[in-house]
């Protein structure tokens, strides 16, 4: 396990850009050797039986919820967020460290104008395609091929973000 | 085992599994859980094409990629080793209402008559698709996250701006689902 001494800060350049987009920060100062990948994998793999299980993939199930006529994807997304909340306050209250002992980092996410131009258009892309970007990726592995169009569109939706990022408030 | 697995699983079961995977990830390696960023990588690993939003270190994040990698294995199992013989669940309104605006096939998770390999090639997929999925890409990124990124990681560290970004797809889904799809259907 190999440590390295600057911190994140200093060792990601693009720091400004990647910080608008929460999910790229948190680096993890410790390198690990990529074989620890895995553990990685076996959690991703109880999401997508979860996600399968429970018909969050489905289609239908996006159309309930938007048209307020079952409880279950509210009930799928409020007990996560509780789940979640209270992890999140006991792992700050306790101090609790990862199973390398290092402090687990939490980071602030600066509004922007974009979360709420950006969270509009994903939402009518969800209502269309019955996928947010975890069902995307689901769906093609439950076997309804087509979505595979779906997931390549989104990449090039992505890519197209990212060409057009300068001129986007 | 097997068998219990197999039948569909309860709200408040798959809830609790999805918000644990927020202190998981946290604790096994300081990961924050958000899958969208996935799309980003995808595009930093195999079209960065000079674009300052795709010139990063996406190896660093290649986590989450094995995360993905897991999860499409486990939608997999899931519907095959672990397939329910009693078909899924939907609201009587809610089919009551789809069928009014013209969806006939009820037998699975995606209507064939939206999402059938037929249909790729016709209008009909480049909305529900192309367009559909490009809204999806499109609008993560520039919201900077998605249900897991925002509403479920985001919310679980109580940020604000998560619940803006929430609310707005949210409102969204409502918006297109309410106005944007009665129109659609009109085209086919």
């Amino acid at each position: 396990m190999q440590h390295i001494d600057q911190p994140a800060l200093e060792t990601n350049t693009d720091f400004e850009v990647r910080s608008l987009d929460a999910m790229c920060i948190n680096d993890s100062k410790l390198v690990e050797p990529w074989t620890h990948n895995f553990k990685y994998l076996f959690v991703g793999f109880v999401f997508g039986v979860t996600l399968v299980k429970a018909e969050v993939i489905s289609w239908f199930r996006i159309q309930e919820m938007f048209r307020l006529q079952s409880f279950h994807m509210y009930g799928v997304i409020g007990v996560a967020v509780l789940v979640g909340m209270v992890s999140v306050q006991l792992i700050k209250r306790f101090n609790i460290k990862t199973i390398y002992g290092e402090p687990v980092m939490f980071n602030k996410k600066p509004f922007y104008r974009g979360q709420i131009y950006g969270g509009l258009l994903f939402g009518f892309g969800w209502a269309l395609t019955g996928a947010c970007p975890g069902p995307l990726f689901l769906q093609v592995g439950a076997g309804f091929l087509a979505a595979g169009i779906t997931l390549l569109s989104a990449i090039a939706g992505t890519w197209v973000y990212g060409y057009f990022r300068k001129y986007l408030v | 085992m097997i068998e219990l697995l197999s039948k569909p699983w309860h709200w408040s079961v798959a809830g609790a599994i999805i918000g644990l995977i927020v202190p998981i990830l946290l604790l096994l390696g300081n990961r924050v859980f958000g899958i969208s960023s996935n799309l980003r990588h995808i595009c930093a690993a195999c079209f960065p094409a000079g674009i300052d939003f795709f010139k990063y270190d996406w190896k660093k994040e290649a986590w989450n990629l094995f995360f993905v990698g897991g999860a499409f294995v486990g939608a997999v199992i899931a519907s095959t080793v672990l397939r329910d013989p009693s078909g899924f669940q939907i609201a009587d309104a809610t089919r009551s209402d789809l069928s009014q605006l013209g969806v006939q096939d009820f037998s699975a998770m995606m209507p064939d008559d939206l999402f059938g390999i037929a249909h790729v090639l016709s209008l009909k997929g480049f909305i529900f698709l192309v367009l559909g999925g490009f809204l999806v890409g499109f609008g993560t990124r520039y919201g900077g996250g998605c249900t897991s990124g925002h509403a479920i990681s985001g919310l679980s560290n109580l940020q604000w701006p998560s619940l803006v970004a929430t609310i707005s797809f949210m409102a969204g889904g409502f918006i297109m689902t309410h106005f944007g799809l009665p129109l659609i259907f009109k085209l086919f």
